[in-house]
């Protein structure tokens, strides 16, 4: 491999693997990347070793692409570690953008995750309560694993970020003009979102199918009506993040007639999605009365996972309070 | 133009007339059953038998039927006529001797007892088919016939059953000159007081006597004519053919720069308490309803009066219906209290009976108000503290038999009591009008919580709202009474007119805007817009706020998922700079 390519890193923290499927994805135009770059660091598909980059000099790595949130100590320290070596962080889908599914984990802690993960689901068998330490002595023998956070973190949070790729997971042509732009040096200003800045309604085809006053008298969830394919999510009182997300997905699932989740989360000038999307839902309420008010509220199945899908970390609420939490 | 004697009185009419029409017209009087001006005349009942001479020769005529002739000699009071008169009425009082009508006219006839077999004492039909002819000629649905012959002939429906013809008009009823048909109150007419005809009388009316303008008009869902498309009696009988059926509803565009919104209440509506008994007790009545029973105009000529026509000896009223209530309006109607009392007064005045008031709290808050209650206190009135559970007709004791029983909680003796009573009035309180939420749309004004329209300031502009130019008088902005709507609709004609004099106005500078660029074109805030003042640009895919019409109310701004909505002054950024500076200190 020649010396003159850029070196490109790709690493993954709290994820799902979808990111890495991503890149996979791009199918023979990985090529093109390939050729065009060197990847110095992949623990998902090829075999270098934290070592190896820990000799590279600082900086000497173009760009890392960091999928998935921070939850490990282990996590905390390798984006650290990729940071010093890498002139760009790009932080690459959902999870690093804001937190992600896992950041739906900020609801709990470490002890109630703990509990729920290794003592009270209904296929846990463990009578010995056996649950992960982070020292353990077997065999006379010293085994360190990382330490689990109680708080989940958007990789910002952790280390400084420069681009954000949005998406559960990015589109493969968001993907491809990223690496393009960094190729070439067109890059946008430190901190952008690399995709475009206003909501989805924007190029949503349901769009004109909204009445002249949009409002809902009954919340349903997709299973509880039969979905119109051209009609607009909230016209059909279903819950659809798209007015508080921002475009650029390629409207994926309203194309496969499912209301939009919210991955790509809010545009620049929205602090909270969450927030800003409840405030639009309680807007277009159809009644002036606060029982009827209550009632249709409280027919929203878990509103904080649905509002805060993949925003949780990165939102104004960052996580339920510690002592809160029983 | 024809010549004849009636009684040897000259008289001319019309040709085509009939005797009897030319006798009314001279204030002759020939007794009729079976005619109607409206119908047909069918001369089934021979009452109004004549004995007429003409060209030499007499016989014995039906005046309804018998068309008036030139050189006729009508005589309706002949020894013949009234032979003949008598022995008709003798047969039909044995036909139908409970018919009092026919009663009448025996007894003036001189006829004691009928010589013929009597088949049903209790029989009141004559078979003068005017039922029949109404129902045929008027309603045009023929839903009832004659039926079988000689005396075994009667009216009924086809079969003897309720026939779908039917439309309940009852038209039929009210054409019986007998009272031999009667209906019940089952076709979803609303008649209270059915004896003293305190409900909604004819399809066309005055609406009330002191109605401006003092016309008529037809109630189209009553109508006969707008179900059949036949009737057309009031047509018939307007001698001035002011009646018109193909008049119509009629939008009329006026342009003002101001406006004064005074579109009233509607009241409580007492049935939705049921267990008030409003509609299942005749005697427990409305406010309104006694308004129009204590009323001088009014069908008892202003005399308190049960369903029954007597005298109530036991008056109670009850207080805060449908207002001070969390089931129904939690506010205070501000009115009920005061004319709850006067309503005390004037059946002390008026019928002497005893007069319960089940009051929450008196709120006698106006000038002269609070000496008007200690004088109910002096008049005798009692006052009972507490809220009424429920009306009923079910006596425990022969005390309360044939009464009303109001249950009440006691709240001052601490025990709950049963006041039996003769008439129950229930102080309903007050609703904001029909179509409020519509209306301020349309003004692109705010309603409040209880869907009164919202004032711009509690205190400070009680007669303005959010949209300039558009002011607010009386009960369709809160509950009040007359005189504080005096005031206050003085006060909204003052402000209306310095602003029609200056001709311009200010502006509110915090406004919101839409950046168009970051707009998606998503409409959550278009529909949400108190004022209308967002419009969707549907070939921009962007919506766009009208400076002119915006208040800076930022209902939008809050609403707007995408953030492209922006508050002037109170910009994300700038709240968010606010806080931290709180947090600094």
């Amino acid at each position: 491999m020649s010396n003159a390519k850029p070196k490109v890193a790709f690493y993954w923290c709290a994820s799902c693997g979808g990111c890495e499927e991503s890149i996979v994805d791009l199918a023979e135009d990985i090529l093109k990347v390939v050729a065009a770059v060197d990847i110095v660091f992949w623990p998902v598909a090829l075999d270098f070793k934290k070592k190896d980059v820990e000799a590279m000099p600082d900086g000497s790595i173009a760009v890392s692409f960091i999928n998935g949130a921070i939850r490990l100590s282990e996590q905390e320290e390798m984006v650290k570690m990729l940071r010093r070596k890498s002139g760009l962080v790009v932080a690459h889908g959902s999870c690093a953008h804001m937190g992600g599914i896992p950041g739906l984990g900020n609801f709990w802690n470490k002890e109630t995750i703990f509990r729920r993960a290794y003592h009270t689901t209904p296929s846990t068998d463990n009578p010995d309560k056996v649950v992960p330490l982070e020292k353990t002595v077997y065999d006379g023998k010293e085994l360190t694993l990382p330490s689990f956070f109680d708080t989940v973190y958007s990789l910002d949070q952790v280390i400084d970020v420069d681009y954000y790729l949005p998406g559960c997971a990015p589109p493969r042509d968001l993907i491809l003009n990223a690496v393009t732009a960094i190729l070439e040096g067109k890059l946008p200003p430190k901190g952008s979102v690399l995709s475009p800045n206003k909501s989805e309604c924007d190029t949503c085809d349901r769009n004109k199918t909204k009445p002249e006053k949009l409002s809902i008298k009954e919340i349903k969830r997709t299973w509880e009506i039969i979905l119109d394919p051209e009609k607009c999510f909230l016209a059909q009182g279903v819950i659809c993040m798209g007015p508080a997300t921002r475009d650029g997905c390629g409207h994926r699932c309203i194309n496969g007639n499912m209301p939009c989740r919210g991955c790509f989360g809010p545009t620049d000038q929205v602090y909270d999605q969450g927030a800003k999307f409840l405030s639009a839902l309680a807007s277009i309420l159809d009644t002036n009365d606060e029982k009827e008010m209550d009632r249709i509220v409280q027919s929203i199945v878990d509103p904080a996972g649905t509002f805060y899908r993949f925003s949780l970390p990165k939102s104004l609420l960052g996580r339920k309070r510690m002592e809160t939490i029983k | 133009m024809i010549n004849l004697t009636i009684d040897g009185k000259k008289i001319e009419v019309e040709d085509g007339k009939t005797i009897l029409q030319a006798a009314a017209k001279n204030d002759i009087r020939i007794p009729t059953l079976c005619y109607h001006p409206v119908l047909e005349p069918y001369a089934a009942c021979r009452i109004c038998v004549v004995e007429v001479g003409l060209r030499g020769k007499t016989d014995l005529l039906t005046a309804c039927n018998t068309k008036a002739q030139e050189g006729m000699e009508v005589q309706t009071r002949s020894k013949r006529a009234l032979g003949a008169r008598r022995m008709n009425v003798e047969m039909l009082l044995a036909r139908a001797p409970a018919a009092e009508p026919i009663q009448k006219l025996a007894k003036e006839l001189g006829i004691e007892k009928t010589r013929f077999a009597v088949k049903d004492p209790n029989e009141k039909c004559i078979l003068c088919g005017l039922c029949v002819r109404a129902c045929e000629q008027i309603v045009g649905a023929s839903a009832i016939s004659f039926v079988e012959r000689g005396t075994e002939r009667k009216v009924t429906p086809p079969f003897g059953e309720p026939s779908e013809a039917c439309i309940g008009c009852t038209a039929c009823a009210y054409f019986c000159p007998t009272g031999a048909i009667t209906y019940e109150d089952k076709y979803g007419r609303k008649v209270i007081h059915e004896e003293l005809h305190l409900g909604p009388t004819t399809a066309i009316r005055v609406p009330i006597r002191q109605a401006v303008p003092m016309v008529p008009f037809i109630d189209t869902d009553a109508c006969i004519h707008f179900k059949t498309g036949e009737c057309k009696v009031c047509a018939k009988v307007c001698d001035r053919e002011a009646v018109n059926y193909d008049a119509q509803d009629e939008v009329i565009e006026v342009e003002a720069g101001t406006i004064i919104l005074a579109s009233g209440f509607k009241s409580f509506d007492a049935k939705r308490i049921p267990a008030y008994g409003y509609g299942r007790f005749p005697n427990v009545i409305s406010a309104l309803d006694f308004e129009r029973l204590v009323n001088a105009s009014g069908p008892t000529g202003g005399k308190i009066k049960l369903a029954d026509g007597s005298e109530p000896t036991a008056v109670g009223i009850v207080h805060c219906v449908g207002s001070r209530d969390e089931n129904y309006n939690e506010y205070c109607s501000r009115v009920c209290c005061m004319y709850a009392l006067k309503f005390a007064h004037l059946i002390h005045e008026k019928a002497h009976a005893d007069v319960y008031n089940f009051y929450i709290d008196l709120r006698c808050f106006g000038k002269g108000y609070e000496e008007f209650y200690h004088r109910l206190l002096k008049e005798g009135t009692k006052f009972i503290r507490g809220r009424v559970s429920d009306i009923s007709d079910m006596a425990l004791t022969k005390h309360e038999e044939g009464k009303l029983i109001i249950r009440v909680e006691d709240t001052l003796l601490g025990m709950v009591r049963r006041i039996p009573v003769d008439m129950v009035i229930l102080a309903t309180g007050l609703e904001p009008g029909l179509d409020q939420n519509q209306l301020a749309k349309i003004f692109n004004i705010s309603c409040s919580q209880d869907t009164f329209f919202l004032e711009r300031h509690p205190k400070l502009a009680p007669m303005s709202t959010f949209s300039d130019g558009i002011f607010l008088a009386g009960t369709c902005q809160a509950p009040r009474d007359i005189p504080d709507t005096v005031a206050q609709a003085g006060g909204a004609a003052a402000e209306a007119l310095a602003l029609a004099d200056k001709g311009t106005f200010a502006l509110e500078p915090v406004t919101a805007e839409i950046n168009k660029d970051l707009c998606s074109g998503c409409q959550v805030c278009v529909g949400l817009c108190p004022f209308t003042a967002i419009v969707y640009e549907k070939d921009e895919g962007h919506s766009e706020i009208n400076d002119a019409l915006c208040k800076g109310c930022g209902t939008c701004v809050a609403a707007c998922p995408s953030g492209a909505a922006q508050q002037k002054h109170f910009r994300d950024a700038q709240i968010f700079a606010e806080i931290e500076g709180i947090f600094l200190v």
